[in-house]
């Protein structure tokens, strides 16, 4: 438990390394789970637009 | 290739197929560069632990960077050779390059808290990705001041280009304006010899991130083609009722509706 | 060749008679710069220490505000239909709408510049490295502002998008204007910083209608 508790508290610098991991982590995520729910969501409408009109192109 | 993906159907095939194990080796590589920065790379020496930051800052300022040129290539695709899914590749990296910009300039701040006691440096290359940052401002709301989509698309292919013309001057200015004001630059680990226990990391964060814009990239695009074949759709859909009500008899509405 | 002058003048007249638009830039640059002061503490050194950067700011500023109307009014009544369809080249007119924006704007503020650099107590041994950067870099906002000005014809709410496109652009001449005087101040001179802007304005002188014009004809189509 003590290395783990030396590793999380990075020298002293706990707040901002985990801060700044934690904002890519925030940032990066968030688009990415951003494009996917669009993604997703696109392509769903798409296909039932394309079921109600018949067309596959 | 280029020409070969220039088809829409094609492209949707194409990325349909890579999409899922781009997205996983971009998983696999980032969990990997996150094992090295976090556990298995050196304290520095001056700076502790708070070096692990530049982990993340590196990168995001190569991304930041790198797309922005991508997205110069692609508006300059899109205007000479007028590839059709140029200015889609184009929009879609923006808001991509614009997040790792932001996390650069977060993270640069968070570096330098700690070493230099202010929140922010005016250091030349935390000055230049905050114009970086502007600059994407600048393409998305210009892109997105229009009504009409596709001249939306062509003022920012042309902002693209002066943008990237521009980036070496500006780089030049500030790191000018810089050595007037201030003897060196701050952000720097270990010297100007990165160790190469430091520079793995570094670079499998890179190629991380590389891989993470080019999934991110895959998916916005097929969503915009998505969303395109959507409009499309919903105009036909509009017209074919009228078609078929049209007193012109079932001929012609057969041959509307084709 | 008579085309391009005419263009001037009738650029040239159409501001002396509205007026207001060139009172305008004038006004918000003296009024900027003299808010200082009140704003940091009348103390002459340490006037004298930010002047040029106030200066070459509120230059900066000044001709921002003027941009927005740099093709709107001829885009709204079909003049610039016109301007395009005439045999000048686009990348010629552009060039003269260029001209005639600096001489209501860049060329006033620069003879302005040393009566208010007086009011900030910059070195008098200053001043002139400060009107020379002055009237070597404000031809530089003139060109890129219409570069910004033509893209974004017909967009909404052009005026922020136009400050937001054209700031990164007024970086260098800014760095490299203000860096002159305060290169000179520390004796050293100002001469690479002025070598720099001229370098600046002539790469400009070209490539920006260039630019522009593309702009221009996307606009049009």
């Amino acid at each position: 438990m003590n290395a783990l508790s030396t590793w999380l508290d990075m020298g002293g610098y706990a707040a901002f390394v985990w801060s700044a991991y934690g904002i890519a982590a925030l940032v990066l995520g968030g688009i990415a789970v951003n494009s996917w729910h669009r993604y997703r969501s696109s392509s769903e409408t798409l296909a039932r637009l394309q079921k109600q009109t018949g067309v596959r192109e | 290739m280029m020409t070969r993906l220039a088809n829409p159907a094609r492209f949707m095939r194409v990325s349909g197929t890579m999409l899922p194990w781009l997205g996983g080796l971009t998983v696999v590589v980032l969990a990997l560069g996150l094992v090295w920065a976090l556990l298995l790379a050196p304290p520095d020496y001056q700076q502790g632990e708070s070096v692990r930051i530049m982990f993340i800052h590196v990168p995001a300022a190569i991304m930041a960077e790198g797309v922005y040129y991508f997205i110069a290539l692609a508006s300059f695709v899109a205007l000479i050779w007028r590839h059709p899914l140029a200015d889609v590749a184009a929009q879609a990296a923006a808001p991509i390059g614009a997040a790792f910009t932001f996390v650069c300039l977060t993270t640069g701040s968070l570096w330098g808290r700690p070493m230099w006691g202010t929140w922010w440096v005016w250091d030349a290359r935390l000055t230049s990705v905050l114009v970086l940052f502007f600059l994407y401002l600048g393409y998305v709301a210009l892109v997105n001041a229009f009504d009409d989509a596709s001249r939306g698309a062509r003022a920012g292919s042309i902002l693209a280009l002066v943008g990237v013309v521009d980036l070496p001057i500006i780089k030049f200015s500030v790191n000018w304006w810089n050595t007037l004001h201030q003897p060196a630059s701050i952000l720097r680990a270990g010297g100007p010899m990165i160790d190469v226990s430091m520079l793995i990391p570094l670079l499998v964060m890179a190629l991380g991130f590389g891989l993470l814009f080019g999934t991110l990239l895959l998916l916005r695009m097929r969503t915009a083609l998505n969303e395109r074949k959507t409009r499309a759709l919903r105009l036909y859909a509009v017209e074919q009722p009228r078609a078929q009500g049209a007193a012109a008899g079932l001929p012609a509405a057969r041959a509307a509706s084709r | 060749m008579g085309a391009f002058f005419g263009l001037i003048r009738r650029d040239l007249r159409l501001s002396l008679r509205q007026g207001g638009e060139m009172g305008l830039v004038l006004g918000f640059f003296v009024l900027a710069v003299l808010l200082f002061p009140f704003g940091v503490g009348p103390e002459p050194e340490l006037l004298g220490r930010i002047a040029a950067g106030i200066i070459w700011v509120a230059a900066l500023l000044a001709a921002v505000i003027s941009l927005e109307r740099l093709f709107a009014t001829d885009y709204a009544d079909g003049s610039l239909d016109l301007i395009a369809l005439s045999p000048l080249p686009l990348e010629a007119a552009v060039g003269a709408k260029a001209i005639a924006h600096w001489l209501t704007t860049g060329l006033p503020l620069t003879v302005l510049s040393p009566l208010l650099a007086v009011f900030l107590n910059l070195d008098p041994s200053a001043i002139p490295v400060l009107t020379l950067g002055l009237l070597l870099g404000s031809p530089v906002l003139s060109l890129f502002g219409t570069i910004a000005a033509a893209l974004t014809i017909g967009a909404r709410r052009p005026g922020v998008l136009v400050s937001l496109l054209v700031l990164p652009l007024y970086l260098p001449p800014l760095i490299f204007g203000a860096g002159a005087v305060e290169a000179s101040l520390t004796a050293e001179s100002g001469h690479a910083d002025l070598l720099l802007l001229g370098a600046l304005t002539l790469a400009a002188l070209p490539l920006a209608p260039l630019a522009a014009a593309a702009a221009l004809r996307q606009a049009l189509e």
